[in-house]
């Protein structure tokens, strides 16, 4: 417990991960939280990966976690420019409100 | 060849049913004639072929391909199947063109000559089958094109009425001949002719067992096969079909109910030959209900008062004629009776059309009278048509029906001699109605005044007079047929060592020989005192006769029997079947029961999609949890 | 007790704390703010790992322009914070028990998990290896082997930014705009007429 080894780091990762999904589905606030925890499970994984890079004494996960954070990056990009653009359409952007699809 | 000669009426039906307007008005009636006038010009030259001996099959495709059975599409010229071939498509020819005069006014011809073409093509499917199914095809088809034309004018709900009344009847008929083709299955193993026939010979004694009873496999065949042909031929009990389907137009009457689909039956007892010839109680009973037909439709002939139903009962007991020739084993005579009675009863019936059309379509006899004058031609090939029937020499009426009641006498048997007499008392009656209908039409001072009748133009005129020289010449062309000494039939028709009526038919008494004519004789004479010299005489028997007169006049009330013990209770049946089972039980657990149990559970799975990202997030997520615990659960056993 | 293990411990707190609040408050601006904590300390945790030149990375995009693009909308977004609703959903403890469970799942694969021999997955965090500095390592082989992933991200970069122009582009009417093409391809015909005008009379255009 005193010598942190790897299993820490991925409890630390999957616990950020559960966080982040939490975020998605029990929000009801509005739109941009869950864009933000989308942000936090990406980078629980890139916790993952790094970790694994430093232990396994592979350069491949760190490069990995750079991709990673490039499509995180584009993705967040895209990602508020629809809710952007959804505002202008709705006026609010109150997860209760984005349920024109309903069946 | 032979193929060329069966598709070309079919060409015909599909060109004038398909594309009426692409033909016009004058091609759509003339292409089906002229095909069929050129299927009966090469029928000509097969018959020949099949005279010389040149028998072949040609094989087109093949149908059914399963290890145990082996049924194609195979076309076959034989003596028979020739000269059927040539009486089917010169009948179907002549009614052509006189169908181009007789409906002329009619809005509806491409229709006509379609169906026309369509019957054609059927009976010659029929005829020139090599296997039971293919002649079953042909069977039915001939069935369906008699419902269409019956019902050609179909705004009459008479007409439509005795249409389903033919079909149906000749259903209960198709029951027996399926049945007994499944017989010939099982006990032969295969459905073709001549695999069949060349068993049938080693295979007399085989017996089948149904429900712990035994019964010997042939004669259980025939007896289904002519039940089958008692429907299509319309034998005492399956009748009542052919007097209704009078509604129909008179050239169809004379094509289908005179001529060739009638004729089926006889044909098909006349192929069967050699299943038959094993039989001993099959030919006794087909002899019996063909001398009973015989003398049945005769009798109720007499009174009837529509022109054509006297002759629809009269081809019902020529008929009765065909068939019990073909039980004494003389099969040769019923198909010879079967070619002249091919063209004297179309000409009967073409002649029967020629007055109602000059008439405005008045079919009732006492309405008519003395039209000799206005409608010449037609009274004298009408004259020419009842002695052929009646069977005055030389006209061929004569030498078939002799040939067919000196085979009666012939036989020397029981049933045999029963036959003689019934046919002697039949041929009586034929007479006398014969010359009841042409004294009635056309030389009894008519109480009615006409206008505007005139004899019937060319088209119509023509088939009667080429028909008139068929009823002269073809008893002595077709003479041939029934000699012992040529062999005609070429291996068609067989009959076994014993069964002589034929031969001992060349060498009857000569009061037996004479009979016939005799009997003619008196049934004209009789008619003749009945009707020209004292016209009160037919009431007089009526009235001391009244019993009679009424069994006669109604038919013995076979209709109304029927109706009565059989068709209300048919129609009980379906109406409770279809109101209480169809519609409750089937339908509300089938279609419908399944289209709302269908709605309701689309309804409430509709609710899931809520349309909140969040619960589909959710629920994948929750997907997940599943699976994870499954795996644990299943590899650890946690 | 290595110092190490202390900011580790220290680190990977505050980072779940504060992720913990990024879900949970109510202002979306301290939302954002707690985001940019959270980054922060991992950034840290990256450092601990040996992996300096990624976590300068993630303090570059994420934080710098990652974080500030939430800002930016949130604020541009000008919501009213005292209509918002309360946070949890009445599924609430359904969904937590749901996400503790696979919380649980993912800790009993994790270790349960048989590395191999050769890998020091048992020993103390150290440097990856420290004659290369990590930079060097990386550049070492993005460009050699992992090339094309390279320009794939480019492009994907592109393609993101195409996309949100293309999303929120609004057309402008009262926007006067050159069109090189219709200027350089105007006829003299299309522009001037020559018309005959009386004295003293005007005309019409």
């Amino acid at each position: 417990m005193i010598e942190v080894s790897i299993y820490h780091y991925l409890i630390l990762s999957s616990m950020i991960f559960t966080i982040g999904l939490f975020g998605i589905f029990l929000n009801r606030k509005n739109l941009i939280i869950i864009l933000m925890s989308l942000e936090l499970i990406l980078l629980s994984v890139n916790i993952n990966f790094v970790a694994f890079s430093s232990y396994l004494n592979l350069i491949l996960g760190q490069v990995f976690a750079m991709f990673i954070l490039t499509v995180a990056a584009a993705e967040a990009a895209i990602g508020l420019a629809i809710l952007v653009v959804f505002f202008r359409s709705k006026g609010s952007i109150a997860v209760d409100d984005v349920s024109s699809m309903k069946g | 060849m032979l193929t060329i000669a069966v598709i070309f009426p079919l060409i015909g039906s599909i060109l004038s049913g398909v594309f009426p307007k692409l033909l016009g008005k004058e091609g759509v009636v003339w292409i089906p004639t002229l095909l069929s006038i050129a299927s009966f010009i090469i029928s000509i030259f097969l018959l020949i072929t099949a005279l010389d001996g040149n028998t072949y099959e040609e094989y087109l495709f093949e149908w059914i391909n399963s290890s145990k059975l082996l049924v194609s599409w195979v076309l076959r010229l034989d003596v028979l199947s020739a000269v059927m071939i040539f009486i089917v498509t010169l009948v179907s020819s002549l009614v052509h063109i006189y169908s181009i005069g007789y409906m002329s006014h009619d809005a509806n011809q491409a229709r006509f000559f379609s169906y026309l073409s369509l019957f054609t093509f059927s009976m010659l499917l029929l005829v020139v089958s090599n296997n039971f199914l293919q002649l079953f095809v042909g069977w039915e088809g001939v069935g369906l094109c008699s419902y269409l034309l019956i019902g050609f004018w179909y705004k009459k709900n008479q007409a439509n009425n005795a249409a389903i009344k033919a079909f149906i009847v000749n259903r209960v008929g198709d029951f027996g001949l399926i049945l007994g083709l499944c017989v010939v299955y099982k006990t032969f193993g295969s459905l073709d002719f001549d695999n069949v026939f060349s068993q049938a010979s080693f295979l007399k004694n085989n017996e089948l067992e149904i429900f712990g009873y035994y019964f010997s496999s042939l004669e259980l065949i025939g007896f289904l096969l002519f039940f089958g042909a008692m429907g299509k031929s319309a034998q005492i009990g399956l009748h009542t079909w052919l007097a209704d389907a009078m509604e129909g137009p008179t050239p169809v009457s004379a094509l289908i109910h005179a001529a060739t689909m009638v004729t089926a039956g006889v044909f098909l007892v006349a192929r069967c030959s050699p299943l038959y010839e094993h039989t001993y109680y099959s030919l006794g009973f087909i002899i019996i209900v063909g001398a009973v037909t015989a003398i049945f439709a005769a009798s109720i002939a007499i009174t009837q008062n529509d022109i054509k139903k006297v002759i629809a009962y009269s081809t019902c007991s020529q008929l009765g004629y065909m068939f019990f020739a073909c039980g004494v084993s003389a099969y040769s005579a019923g198909i010879f009776h079967l070619m002249t009675h091919a063209f004297f009863k179309a000409l009967l019936f073409l002649g029967a059309g020629s007055v109602i059309h000059a008439l405005s379509d008045e079919q009732n006899i006492k309405k008519m009278g003395g039209l000799s004058k206005l409608l010449p031609i037609t009274c004298i090939c009408m004259w020419i048509g009842s002695l052929a029937l009646a069977g005055v020499p030389p006209f061929a009426g004569f030498f078939s029906k002799d040939i067919i009641l000196e085979a009666a006498w012939g036989s020397h048997t029981f049933l045999g001699s029963i036959a003689f007499y019934l046919g002697l008392i039949a041929a009586l009656m034929t007479a006398f109605y014969s010359w009841r209908i042409i004294f009635l039409v056309f030389h009894v001072k008519s109480k009615n005044t006409y206008d505007n009748v005139h004899e019937s133009p060319l088209t119509m005129l023509i088939p009667i007079i080429l028909l008139s020289l068929g009823a002269v010449f073809s008893g002595w062309i077709g003479y041939d047929m029934v000699s012992t000494t040529k062999d005609f039939w070429l291996g068609a028709i067989k009959v076994l060592k014993g069964h002589d009526a034929l031969i001992n038919a060349h060498h009857v008494p000569l009061l037996v020989k004479l009979s016939p004519i005799l009997v003619a004789s008196l049934g004209i004479f009789f008619a003749w005192l009945c009707y020209i010299k004292y016209p009160n005489l037919p009431k007089v028997f009526t009235d001391r006769l009244n019993l009679f007169y009424k069994i006669s006049i109604n038919k013995y009330w076979f209709d109304e029997i029927y109706e009565r013990f059989i068709t209300i209770k048919v129609k009980l049946l379906g109406s409770y079947l279809w109101k209480n089972i169809d519609v409750r039980i089937i339908d509300k657990y089938g279609p419908n029961g399944v289209s709302k149990l269908c709605i309701s559970i689309a309804n409430r799975i509709r609710k899931i999609q809520s349309g909140y990202v969040y619960h589909y997030a959710f629920s994948m997520f929750f997907g997940i949890i599943i699976f994870i615990s499954l795996h644990f659960i299943i590899f650890y056993g946690a | 007790m290595s110092s190490l293990s202390l900011f580790f411990y220290m680190f990977s707190l505050v980072a779940l704390v504060s992720s913990f609040l990024v879900v949970t408050l109510k202002n979306p601006v301290h939302s954002v703010l707690f985001l940019i904590l959270t980054f922060f300390n991992c950034s840290a945790l990256f450092v601990l790992l040996g992996a300096e030149f990624l976590a300068m990375l993630l303090l570059l995009v994420y934080v710098g322009a990652v974080a500030v693009l939430f800002l930016f909308v949130v604020m541009m977004l000008n919501i009213d914070f005292s209509t918002l609703r309360k946070g949890m959903s009445k599924n609430a403890p359904l969904g937590i028990l749901v996400g503790l469970i696979l919380l649980i799942e993912i800790i009993i694969s994790i270790t349960g998990y048989n590395f191999s021999e050769t890998s020091n997955v048992e020993r103390n965090i150290t440097a990856i290896n420290p004659s290369v500095e990590n930079t060097k390592a990386l550049g070492l082989v993005l460009y050699t082997e992992y090339s094309y992933l390279f320009q794939c991200a480019g492009y994907i970069l592109l393609v993101a930014m195409i996309g949100a122009i293309a999303l929120t582009h609004r057309k402008r009417d009262n926007v006067r705009r050159q069109r090189v093409n219709k200027q350089v391809l105007k006829d003299r015909k299309d522009s001037i007429e020559i018309k005959k005008v009386d004295i003293g009379k005007g005309t019409k255009i």
